[in-house]
């Protein structure tokens, strides 16, 4: 249905005896909010770095736009990275950070970057080095949102911003995402903040990815079934089993694919929110079935 | 929006049909746009142009290019007829699984909802 306008193919990436990606193939598709989702050092940022070609892969091949981006000035430049921790000159004050984003993105706009300005009251005249970490993260946010880059990536774009701040980067990126449709990338751990936003998911863990699919077809894949022990085990027999946790006589597992079964009466069915989805399938992946507390 | 394990699309499509049915959009009104309808649910449009379009392709609403989404006639008797069709199975269902886990029988339950009905 739509075009796709980065992919990767088949990618690996090895430091001496590290590999952080291993085989990996995805794509993002024209005009989607896609999440990029996995634990620290899932391979999520060496994924990112390789497809703007700041990070070489071992093997395998990238494009984005359809042509290789190494230096590949043309399809750089619709292309924005905003990452975790962004480095700027020292003697740099935000507002030259922001002017000089102007020169470097075709599309930005200036009267929305003013406006987050204001939103966000970011202290333009004051030195880089000077902003506290919600500050410096609020620049490239604005440089994100403002660039309108046809392939905007955010990586972990809010270390030090409180709620109010993350909400009204969301709100920002929704608005202006519906009048200016483009392709954006939001890597992020806070889950269940983004999962209405976002359309597709792709989750990676120890360089492999686990999930590419629609965040639509996601929701309801799973299910927590809780009830009397032997309730449970007849009803999640046969299916996948993410996840279980056992309390006396009282039992809880997360299960794949299943539909509720109203005509149980024993049985209470759960839905499970893309975050624990997450959470339940890397969990799986690394063979650690914690019994209980686990990262909710 | 809530997270009931059903797909969000489906949740602004019920929404809607829900006001076409309490009377919040009559027939023939304009409904909210899909980026409208994304920035008041925090989703992402794309997923409220799904819900809107199914509800188009129910005959519910209709499109004015270039205009928007409105209400079609006759939405809300159709509306009407399939909540009624669907209420057995949403409502009756549970109350008898209930009352029977409770020990309630069904000549009781009936009783029940005679009484509920004289008391209000």
């Amino acid at each position: 249905m739509s075009a796709t306008v980065a992919a990767m193919h088949g990618v690996t990436k090895r430091y001496s005896d590290v590999t952080a990606l291993d085989d990996v193939t995805f794509a993002l598709q024209e005009n989607r909010i896609h999440g990029l989702l996995g634990r620290n050092g899932a391979g999520k940022t060496t994924a990112m770095q390789i497809l703007t070609a700041q990070n070489v892969a071992t093997s395998g091949a990238a494009e984005i736009f359809g042509e290789r981006p190494y230096e590949n000035a043309r399809v750089l430049a619709r292309t924005c990275f905003i990452r975790e921790s962004l480095k700027y000159p020292d003697d740099y004050k935000a507002r030259h950070v922001l002017t000089a984003a102007s020169h470097v993105y075709p599309h930005w706009d200036r009267a929305f970057a003013d406006r987050l300005v204001e939103e966000f009251a970011l202290p333009v005249d004051r030195a880089c080095k000077k902003l506290s970490r919600g500050q410096h993260s609020v620049v490239g946010v604005i440089i994100g949102l403002a660039s309108r880059a046809p392939l905007t990536f955010f990586d972990e774009p809010y270390l030090g911003l409180d709620a109010v701040a993350r909400q009204m980067f969301y709100d920002h990126l929704l608005a202006d995402f519906a009048e200016n449709p483009r392709t954006v990338v939001l890597s992020t751990h806070l889950i269940d903040e983004v999962s209405d936003l976002i359309e597709h998911v792709v989750l990676i863990d120890k360089g492999r990815v686990l999930i590419d699919e629609e965040a639509e077809a996601l929701r309801g894949r799973a299910i927590t079934v809780t009830g009397p022990v032997e309730s449970v085990e007849r009803f999640a027999r046969g299916h996948v089993e993410l996840h279980r946790e056992q309390l006396g006589g009282f039992l809880r597992v997360t299960l794949s694919g299943v539909q509720p079964a109203s005509a149980e009466p024993n049985l209470q069915f759960e839905p499970v929110s893309l975050q624990q989805l997450v959470v339940r399938t890397t969990q799986q992946n690394s063979g650690a079935r914690l019994e209980k507390e686990v990262l909710s | 929006m809530k997270d009931d394990g059903r797909p969000l699309f489906v949740q602004i499509a019920e929404e809607i049909a829900s006001a076409v049915v309490d009377g919040t959009y009559p027939e023939e009104t304009q409904v909210p746009s899909s980026n409208e309808l994304a920035a008041f649910h925090r989703i992402n449009p794309a997923t409220a142009a799904k819900g809107l379009n199914q509800l188009v392709s129910e005959g519910v609403l209709y499109k004015r290019r270039g205009i928007g989404m409105f209400v079609a006639e006759g939405a809300r008797t159709r509306l009407l007829e399939r909540r009624r069709e669907d209420f057995a199975r949403q409502y009756i269902a549970p109350l008898v699984i209930e009352a029977r886990k409770i020990g309630i029988d069904p000549e009781q339950l009936k009783k029940m909802i005679d009484v509920w009905g004289d008391d209000r």
